[in-house]
């Protein structure tokens, strides 16, 4: 934009070249570092010594005979069995994925179609719902989910996962349908269709942009969610965040702490490569509500 | 569209919120004026050798039983929310009356879980949301000024500290500033204090808290204003050029104003999103520095005894606290509504 238009000082271009490069290093960093340093020893990456030690690796080449250990990475995926952490955690969000979009097309298309009051203040409860912490909701479900023997299972965590993540989903699919002209739907019913065949026939073959990108986002929270999945899963049937947690909590023995790190870099993987594949549809996504409202 | 197409459009969706967010707000409010049964204590009286004593015990198969019938537990009205571990009405009126001054009264009221919790999550919410807004203008500003090829790779990182799980992102930060990790040592070099420890104090714990906490929104911020700026209308921009405004007037008078209504936008996710502030607590274990309101519910609820009356009324306090922090925007939005 300015770039053609004006010409800048070059104190100007040195300031925002300088932004640009705290920033960068300060987003990228961290997660390199870490990368880093998983392969090294604990007593590499948490030096006493000398910080520089994580980069050189005096005691891991001592301790391994190598620059480089997968030990941390053994330790969490065959010791600790962090493979079953992320099978549960593939099937919650698959899960939660699926259900999710389908009930929130079902209701954002609705809720974009009807001129009714009620339908803003459907979507202001959504919204109110939106904003509560997760984990107030916590202590509702548990005496429920004892007395039923429902407390621990991946069925229940996909569930409530899936009810959390609807106020949101409602509001996004919502406001993309809003963009999809109501003519199509609605000539499409006066060539004879019910509501849900103009649905099924003519919205559903135009909506997968919004859609996927909505995904994305339900599939973010099912992910990264901490605060339901480690109250309401039994110790079998964690998932990696939750697992994670508990590294830290009983594993403080030395080398240990090694196995967290590799576990944060195997969970953070997945993420790195979601991102490479749909930077796209996230940024839409994230300015999708903001644009609209 | 008709009431009865619309009613079964929403069905599963409102079904799922009513069973799984209403339900369990309901249950909140109820469990939260109930505590425990009582124990039923039985008194035995053991006669040996050394003549008889009497011991009380626990009468397990009572307590069951009244248990049994009460589910809830007995009704305790707002006892639960007056006690010590919640607005503590008895505490602060005893710490008001004899405190030494206004610093020891703020003292005494830090040393009570629930305003502990409360300060810390308003400072986080009230210092982390301007933050997030004025970084993530600047990174939009400077991205925006870019050449077009960098922007992707630029976008890309950005996206990722936000993107990346809380609790593995706070984790990867606090292995940094530990005080073995590259950033506490570069810390400690700088205080020129090689004991320099940030876990163990309060304020360091406060900013590495609330530093965390703008690296992860930040890049929100930062995308919802690059959005916004790719939209400036640049004939305005133009004439306000010709005009002989300077770069800075430009800014001022023209794109600011014009990212205005996404500002109110951020603000509202992040009040929303800081008033939960919860897993860098976890990540960082500064639970004895540093403590938030969602925290003290995890608290409650984890661990052996499950206290669900405590952690319920934490959670209608939490309630209370954001819909009272959205009044503004709900007003806002009605007043809208009605005028259209």
């Amino acid at each position: 934009m300015t770039a053609n238009t004006q010409k800048k000082s070059r104190a100007l271009n040195l300031l925002l070249i300088g932004v640009l490069f705290t920033w960068m290093t300060l987003a990228a960093f961290p997660f390199l570092w870490t990368l880093w340093g998983s392969f090294k020893v604990e007593g590499d990456f948490f030096s006493k010594a000398n910080w520089a030690n994580a980069l050189t690796g005096p005691l891991t080449l001592k301790e391994s005979g190598g620059l480089f250990t997968g030990a941390g990475y053994h330790g969490a995926w065959i010791k600790e069995a962090f493979g079953i952490a992320a099978i549960n955690t593939m099937i919650v969000c698959v899960f939660v994925v699926t259900i999710s979009l389908t009930f929130g097309t079902l209701g954002g298309y609705a809720l974009s179609r009807s001129t009714f009051r009620y339908a803003f203040w459907f979507l202001i409860i959504a919204l109110i719902f939106r904003a509560m912490p997760p984990i107030t909701l916590v202590s509702g479900y548990l005496p429920v989910f004892f007395d039923w023997n429902l407390w621990g299972k991946l069925p229940t965590a996909i569930i409530v996962l899936v009810a959390i993540n609807q106020p949101f989903t409602l509001w996004m699919l919502h406001s993309f349908f809003k963009n999809i002209p109501k003519d199509l739907d609605e000539s499409a019913m006066v060539d004879g269709c019910n509501r849900f065949q103009a649905f099924r026939h003519v919205i559903v073959p135009v909506m997968w942009p919004g859609v996927i990108t909505t995904g994305l986002f339900s599939f973010l929270l099912a992910y990264n969610d901490f605060a339901v999945t480690a109250m309401i899963l039994s110790k079998e049937n964690q998932t990696m965040i939750p697992k994670i947690s508990s590294f830290l909590g009983s594993t403080q023995t030395k080398g240990n702490v090694m196995f967290a790190v590799a576990a944060v870099v195997s969970a953070t993987a997945p993420l790195f490569v979601m991102v490479l594949f749909f930077q796209r549809q996230i940024v839409s996504g994230l300015t999708a509500g903001a644009v609209k409202g | 569209m008709k009431h009865k197409t619309f009613f079964w459009f929403v069905l599963p969706s409102s079904l799922a919120m009513l069973l799984f967010i209403f339900f369990p707000i309901v249950s909140v409010l109820i469990q939260s004026v109930h505590v425990d049964t009582e124990q039923v204590i039985k008194e035995v009286t053991n006669c040996g050798p050394f003549g008889c004593e009497t011991i009380s015990s626990i009468d397990q198969e009572a307590t069951q039983a009244l248990k049994q019938d009460n589910p809830l537990g007995r009704f305790a009205g707002f006892t639960t929310y007056l006690d010590r571990r919640h607005l503590a009405i008895g505490e602060i009126s005893t710490a008001w009356r004899s405190n030494n001054g206004m610093g020891d009264f703020f003292k005494q009221l830090m040393n009570l879980p629930f305003y502990k919790a409360l300060s810390f999550t308003l400072a986080y919410t009230f210092i982390v949301t301007p933050l997030v807004i004025l970084f993530g203008f600047v990174i939009a500003v400077a991205v925006n000024s870019a050449v077009k090829w960098v922007r992707g790779p630029l976008i890309f990182f950005s996206l990722l500290p936000m993107l990346v799980t809380p609790l593995v992102g706070a984790l990867i930060l606090f292995w940094m500033v530990d005080a073995r990790g590259v950033v506490g040592a570069a810390l400690q070099y700088l205080a020129d204090d090689p004991n320099l420890s940030v876990k163990a104090s309060t304020p360091l714990t406060w900013v590495m808290l609330m530093v965390y906490g703008v690296w992860h929104s930040a890049p929100f911020a930062f995308i919802v204003y690059y959005a916004g700026l790719q939209s400036v209308n640049k004939e305005t921009l133009e004439a306000a050029m010709i005009d002989g405004a300077s770069r800075w007037e430009q800014i001022r008078y023209v794109i600011i104003p014009h990212l205005l209504p996404l500002t109110t936008f951020i603000a509202l996710m992040q009040l929303m999103d800081n008033f939960r502030v919860f897993e860098p607590i976890v990540s960082f274990s500064a639970e004895a520095h540093a403590t938030s309101l969602s925290w003290a519910i995890y608290n409650d609820l984890g661990g052996e005894t499950r206290q669900l009356s405590s952690a319920a009324a934490t959670s209608v306090l939490t309630i209370l606290g954001i819909c009272i922090l959205l009044l503004p925007v709900l007003v806002r939005t009605w007043r809208d509504f009605s005028r259209k």
